[in-house]
């Protein structure tokens, strides 16, 4: 399926990114088992070590991510940017309508406090994973290839 | 005709009508106006915002209709599109030619990023408000099995859509963008749809058993 220059192959001799995407992924992962883990327990107050270390980990996947994003050369950042603000709009919306879910079904305290924690990560996880899969693809290096 | 329209989107030409060098229609030919590709539909937020608005209002009010029209409407419709795309759009659109399936790419995939998580929100947000009205979630309630395992199926579709197909997608519409789109580079993303189709029609399909199940209790 060409339709540029068939002579050129961009993706078969394409520069290896980081693997920000499936990194973020994996933290995805591991918000939603949290998520669905929590919200099994509902409407009794769930156990919080399981949801607590979930989140802890996906935290941390967030941060290797971020760090190995600042690494990364040749990425479009300005599409990067632009996908970003506006995704990461949208699923700010999205959590705190999740948030409003929980907190008009009277989730407080400790449990709130992890959720929150829950859907922030998700809000900045998913469109980081969307940007950077945008910005790759729109690469220089991608394109120079 | 094939031939002529590759060529045209090879040329760089953003809209508009273009003339062709070469190809199977000859030198000099005029060929239809490659579509300009908005990537979110700015057209259709305010409905998305209706929508949530209402859906909002729903579950603030506990407003049982409301729940009732969400959940069903909503999930009928993310379970048909996903089936009837999986199933019946993917493998017509595998068949057509490359010209025929970048154009009714470049209008299906934007309208989707709007419609497909505006649905989802509608059923997910009223059936969890409804699973706890109606007393489903309770550990004793018979149904509350059967929710915990909607739960584990919805799970798996959020990773699927959210860390593989809508990354895909909106990378697909911005190289479409381009003046000289990377055919090998679209063909590489769209094998996401092709790979995960089967895993979410299954998950589709086993929320139909689930819910059927649990309403007929």
């Amino acid at each position: 399926m060409s339709l540029s220059n068939p002579a050129a192959s961009p993706v078969a001799s394409a520069p290896r990114f980081a693997p920000v995407a499936a990194l973020g992924t994996a933290a995805l992962v591991l918000i939603v088992v949290g998520g669905v883990y929590m919200a099994s327990y509902a409407p009794r107050r769930p156990p919080l070590t399981a949801p607590i270390c979930l989140a802890a980990a996906s935290a941390a996947l967030c941060c290797v991510n971020v760090v190995m994003l600042m690494r990364t050369r040749g990425l479009a950042w300005d599409k990067f940017f632009l996908v970003g603000r506006w995704t990461l709009l949208s699923y700010v919306i999205a959590a705190g309508l999740i948030e409003f879910a929980f907190v008009k079904d009277h989730t407080r305290g400790a449990p709130l406090v992890v959720l929150t924690a829950m859907l922030v990560l998700f809000a900045l996880d998913v469109p980081l994973i969307i940007s950077y899969t945008v910005a790759r693809y729109q690469s220089a290096r991608s394109d120079a290839s | 005709m094939t031939d002529t329209r590759v060529d045209t989107l090879s040329t760089g030409a953003e809209a508009g009508s273009a003339t062709v060098p070469g190809g199977g229609a000859g030198p000099g030919v005029d060929v239809p106006p490659r579509p300009v590709i908005q990537i979110v539909p700015l057209k259709g937020l305010p409905v998305v915002a209706v929508v949530l608005g209402f859906l909002v209002a729903s579950i603030g009010f506990n407003w049982s209709w409301g729940l009732d029209f969400n959940h069903v409407a909503g999930g009928g419709l993310w379970t048909g599109i996903d089936l009837f795309v999986g199933l019946v759009v993917g493998p017509i659109l595998g068949r057509l030619s490359i010209p025929a399936r970048a154009e009714f790419s470049a209008k299906f995939m934007p309208k989707m990023v709007l419609v497909m998580p505006t649905l989802v929100a509608m059923t997910l947000a009223s059936g969890f408000q409804l699973a706890l009205n109606l007393g489903n979630l309770k550990a004793s309630s018979p149904n509350h099995a059967w929710l915990m395992v909607s739960f584990v199926v919805v799970g798996v579709m959020a990773v699927i859509a959210l860390g593989v197909l809508e990354p895909a997608n909106i990378a697909v519409l911005f190289e479409m963008r381009k003046p000289r789109p990377n055919g090998e580079v679209i063909a590489k993303l769209m094998k996401r749809f092709i790979y995960t189709a089967g895993i979410t029609g299954l998950m589709q399909i086993a929320t139909l058993v689930i819910m059927t199940r649990v309403a007929s209790r």
